[in-house]
Formats: structure tokens, C-alpha cells, sequence
């Protein structure tokens, strides 16, 4: 499991919807490499184009609220996201993203301690970020141990395999 | 312990539990929407052939019903095909409506049941004593495989609600206004119980309503004790025994709120977010181009009643439009018999079949750029009913029967019934 991710940060707003990671139009979709390309349109349409694979988000409180859809953390893990900091985030989101194998951290103002394009190195199991700049240290929240062996398995699909027998 | 604890307690075979501890439950019921093919996808890709119990899990055909796209056929034609495989027992393809009213009358959602959906409205079954939260499509695959899931036990806030409001002032309003106090992010990851004379006093469909919008604080859960009322309507439908929980005297709320809403006036939520709320009268001059009464919150009889009550006799203007779907066939059914979809088509209403519509953007009537839009529906974010370009304001059935008549918004106190 890679614990640590390197990238530059995309700095987002509070209370990002799950209409606007994945609008419900492109809902139908099923091919990851389709709805990858449609991320974050309600935020930005020139978002995924440009973004570069790694890249981490770092938004406000309730990232991820609205719907179930599943097509939001895969729109993000499609389009290349390591991982997501925010505030706080929705829990249905949450739990999408930890069951298919997307980091999330949470931490207090992130969205206002980190600027747009700032290289940042991510640390999950110490659950800190660094600044690469500046070599700030900022410490975060701690993902629960559920949420980690999920994620060290590389999602719950993984997990339930490995459970199940299969290979 | 809190009602809900109870529920999760006896699901997960404990004697009590306590927040913040994670359990593993047992689910008495799970429901696939149609924007959810994927749970098909991770079952198989998780390695699983059959369902765990093939009388607890259905499929509810209602984002895209009938089917509006070559894709949506397809992504039906595939659950179809796997429910019909897994020998279901319960089925609702494109004819019978949104989840959230169909299970309720399939008599499947009842008190202390653990019920979860790909939906994340499925806080609704709060108003009947059940435990309801949404989960995506690979949590919800693991539920098809072991009929289990984990859960957190989450906080639980009193949202206590006192006083009777005004004619014309719907349960809509009132948790539109709470939503306006506590914000989109005021209990993520909680459970709301909802106490109060008013509460007390309100009808199953109103106390829907309350649940349904809990899920926009980030609620994980609602519940709402159920009393003689709740237990009548139930007994209508119920098709398995059930046992009503109930909170412990000294149980204590992580927080407590209370709201009066006898001065309450209606409410709105301007775009583009629903915890922008408004009394009315602060809205100012809005012009409408398209209402929509529908919806897992605003598509039942009483709503469809309400804007009867202000559209009888009268003529939507030129240019403006009202589109009308039922929450369930039944719904439809029961509103024909009591002539309130005649009223409704009279005044010029486009009425459509049991569904969604278009509340999440698929069909049935979704926005242009620049087009404002009111609707008795549950969220107003960019782009949610079609172009991002587009302007939603949230508010109750009576309001929006007043404003499309109007063609601005109006508060519906203002209109005269026939």
C-alpha cells in the first residue's frame, strides 16, 4: 500500500456537492475512463482536461455532500486524484471513497493554510502533510483503523475478495 | 439508550452500543435505485454469484423512468436481468415510482428495521420508526453478498419543534427553515430525532418530509417516534411483523435544538445551495419560467392537494410551466380519483410519469441556461436540474402552484382559492 503521495494541490471551496464533482446528467455512465472526464465540471468544465495525475484536492467543510453517487469518487480516482483533504467531509462520500481505495484527510482550514498549485507530500498513516516549499508540517486527523485496513487492502472490493477466497 | 441505538443494538446482536463505536448490523431490507449498475459490477467483481436472501433486496427503477437514453435501457435491461437471476422477491421497474414511496406502500419499510439504499434520501424512513441511511453502490454490493454492514454509531441531536404555523406555512417551510439555522453541514454523520407538539401533531406524509430533508444537514439517519397515526398508516401495508423502539427516559441528546414556528412564514432556498434560506419576503421580484411539484419530498397526495387548492378554476400564464409527477402510480391514482391531477392539467400543469423527473437533471424537464426554476424538490446546487447556468429556488408545493401562477415568486397566502 503507498502510504505517501506527492502533487500539487488543487484548492477548492466549502460545501462541494456531489452535483457539482459529477453532475447528475452523466449519471448513466458506466466506463471509469468516461466519467473521469466529466469531474468537478460543476466546479470548473476545464478541470479535468488540464488536471495532472496526482494531483491532490484540498477543500473546505462537507466536501462530498448530496447524493450516494458512487460516480463521485470514481470521477476523481478516474480523472488521477491521490487523495482529497478537506475540512470535513459528507458520509456518504466518506465511505465511497474509503471503500474504493480513495484517500481522504481531514484537517481543520486546510483550504486556507495551502495556496493553489503549492506542492504538497502527504503522509496517511502519520497523517500529516508537509509543504514542500516552505517544509511546514501540518498534522491532521488520523484515519480510523477501519477506514485504514480498508484502504491498506486497496478498497473494500479487495477485501471481500481476500475474505471470500477469490483471487 | 435512543431509539435508534436500540435498533442498531438488536441488528448487530448486542446489548447496547454506544457513539462512536462501529457494529456490524444486519439489514432488514436494501433497495438499488436505477443509477446504480455498479453495484452489479462490484458484486461480481468482488467475486460473489448469488444474493445473500432474495426477499430483502430490490431493485427500484425511478432516476430514469421509463428509460430516456439508449444507456439508461441498457443499465436497466442488465438489473432486470440479474434481479430475475437472484429470483427477487419485490421488483419495482419503471411503472411504480421514487423508491422512498414505493416501499412504503410495498409495506417493506417498518418500525425498527434497518433499511438501507443506494439513496441518499433514505433518511425518510426516520418518520416510520425504521433506521434508514444511504450507502453508495460497493457498500451496498457487500450487502448483497453477506447482508451485513458496518456502521458508526452516530450522535443523535433533538430537534424539538414547537407552536402551529399559519395556514398556507407546509412542513417544507418549517425544515427549510431549520436547514437555514443549522446549515447543509449542521449534523453530518448525526442522527435528528424530531420531537415537539408539532411534530405530534403532524401527518405521515409531513413527517416524511422532515426526515427526507434531514439528509441535507448531513444527517445520517432521522427518526420521529411513531404514534397511533404512523402505526394505522403502516398497518395498511405492512407485510412482516415489526417492533416499535423507543428512547429511554433518561437518554441524553449530544445537542438540543428548538424551533417556534407559529410566526413562521414561508420559506425558500435561493441558489445555488439549500441552507441559503429566505422568508419569502425577503426573496424579492423573482421571475419563473418552470415550477415542478414531485419528488421523493414534495410528490404526494397532499402536495399535489395543496397546489389544486391554488391553481383551481385558473390559468398557468403564457410562457411559464408546471411540471407535475406523482411520487408513486399510486399517488397518480389516488390524486385522479380525488379530481386534484383534473384541477392541476386545467390550469395548464405537464403532467409525467411516477419517477424523479427531473430533481437530479435526468428527464422530464430539465433547465436551460438562464432559466429559473421553482420546485417542491430537495436540492438547489448548480446544474442539479439540468444547466449549470440555471437558477433553483426551493420551496413548498403551495408555493410553487403560486408562483407559476403568478410567474414570480409569490407567496402563496396571496392567492385567493376558488
Amino acid at each position: 500500500m503507498k502510504t505517501k503521495f506527492v502533487g500539487k494541490a488543487i484548492i477548492l471551496q466549502d460545501n462541494i456537492d456531489t452535483d457539482q464533482i459529477y453532475p447528475g446528467r452523466y449519471l448513466e455512465l458506466v466506463d471509469p475512463e468516461e466519467i473521469g472526464k466529466h469531474c468537478l465540471e460543476g466546479v470548473d468544465p476545464s478541470i479535468a482536461s488540464r488536471f495532472v495525475k496526482g494531483d491532490i484536492i484540498v477543500a473546505g467543510t462537507n466536501f462530498g455532500c448530496g447524493s450516494s453517487r458512487e460516480h463521485a469518487p470514481i470521477a476523481l480516482l478516474s480523472m488521477g486524484v491521490s487523495a482529497v483533504i478537506a475540512e470535513s467531509f459528507a458520509r456518504i462520500f466518506f465511505r465511497n471513497a474509503i471503500n474504493l481505495g480513495l484517500t481522504l484527510l481531514t484537517c481543520k482550514g486546510i483550504n486556507k493554510r495551502i495556496r493553489s498549485n503549492q506542492s504538497i507530500e502527504v503522509d496517511i498513516i502519520a497523517g500529516t502533510i508537509t509543504i514542500l516549499e516552505t517544509g511546514e508540517v501540518i498534522q491532521c486527523e488520523k484515519i480510523g483503523d477501519h477506514a485504514i485496513n480498508i484502504l491498506k487492502e486497496g478498497g473494500i472490493k479487495a477485501l471481500y475478495r481476500k475474505r471470500m477466497g477469490v483471487n | 439508550m435512543h431509539a435508534l441505538e436500540k435498533i442498531l443494538a438488536k441488528a448487530s446482536g448486542k446489548k447496547e452500543v454506544y457513539t462512536g463505536e462501529i457494529v456490524n448490523a444486519k439489514v432488514d431490507f436494501a433497495g438499488i435505485n436505477d443509477l446504480y449498475l455498479q453495484t452489479i459490477y462490484s458484486f461480481y467483481e468482488m467475486g460473489a454469484h448469488k444474493v445473500w436472501d432474495k426477499n430483502k433486496i430490490a431493485f427500484i427503477f425511478d432516476h430514469y423512468a421509463p428509460a430516456p437514453t439508449i444507456q439508461a435501457a441498457k443499465n436497466h435491461h442488465e438489473m432486470r436481468k440479474f434481479a430475475q437471476e437472484n429470483a427477487l422477491a419485490h421488483h419495482f421497474d419503471v411503472n411504480m415510482g421514487v423508491c422512498h414511496q414505493v416501499l412504503v406502500e410495498a409495506g417493506v419499510i417498518l418500525p425498527g428495521r434497518v433499511v438501507v439504499l443506494t439513496d441518499s434520501h433514505t433518511t425518510t424512513y426516520g418518520a416510520f420508526g425504521a433506521f434508514g441511511t444511504g450507502i453508495g453502490a460497493t457498500d451496498m454490493a457487500t450487502v448483497l453478498i453477506s447482508g451485513e454492514l458496518w456502521f458508526r454509531v452516530p450522535e443523535i441531536v433533538e430537534i424539538r419543534i414547537e407552536g402551529e404555523p399559519a395556514k398556507g406555512v407546509y412542513p417544507k417551510d418549517v425544515v427549510l427553515h431549520i436547514l437555514g439555522r443549522l446549515k447543509a453541514n449542521g449534523a453530518v454523520y448525526k442522527g435528528i430525532d424530531f420531537t415537539g407538539s408539532y411534530v405530534e401533531k403532524l401527518d405521515v406524509p409531513g413527517r416524511m418530509v422532515l426526515c427526507n430533508m434531514s439528509v441535507e444537514m448531513g444527517a445520517k439517519t432521522a427518526y420521529i417516534q411513531p404514534d397511533k397515526k404512523v402505526l394505522d398508516y403502516i398497518d395498511q401495508f405492512a407485510t412482516y411483523p415489526y417492533e416499535v423502539q423507543k428512547t429511554d427516559p433518561d437518554y441524553k441528546y449530544s445537542e438540543n435544538y428548538v424551533f417556534e414556528v407559529s410566526e413562521l412564514m414561508p420559506q425558500i432556498a435561493v441558489p445555488h445551495s439549500v441552507d441559503n434560506v429566505r422568508s419569502i419576503d425577503e426573496v424579492g421580484s423573482v421571475i419563473v419560467n418552470q415550477g415542478f411539484i414531485g419528488s421523493c419530498t414534495g410528490g404526494r397526495v397532499e402536495d399535489f392537494e395543496a397546489a389544486a387548492n391554488i391553481l383551481k378554476g385558473k390559468k398557468i400564464p403564457p410562457y411559464t410551466r408546471l411540471v407535475v409527477i406523482p411520487a408513486s402510480t399510486k399517488v397518480l391514482q389516488e390524486c385522479f380519483k380525488k379530481g386534484i391531477m383534473d384541477v392541476l392539467i386545467d390550469a395548464g400543469a405537464t403532467l409525467s410519469s411516477p419517477g424523479c423527473g427531473p430533481c437530479l437533471g435526468a428527464h422530464e424537464g430539465v433547465l436551460a441556461p438562464g432559466e429559473i426554476c421553482i420546485t417542491a424538490s430537495n436540492r438547489n446546487f448548480p446544474g442539479r436540474m439540468g444547466s449549470t447556468g440555471a437558477e433553483i429556488y426551493l420551496a413548498s408545493p403551495a408555493t410553487v402552484a403560486a408562483s407559476v401562477l403568478n410567474g414570480r415568486i409569490t407567496d402563496p397566502r396571496t392567492i385567493e382559492a376558488e
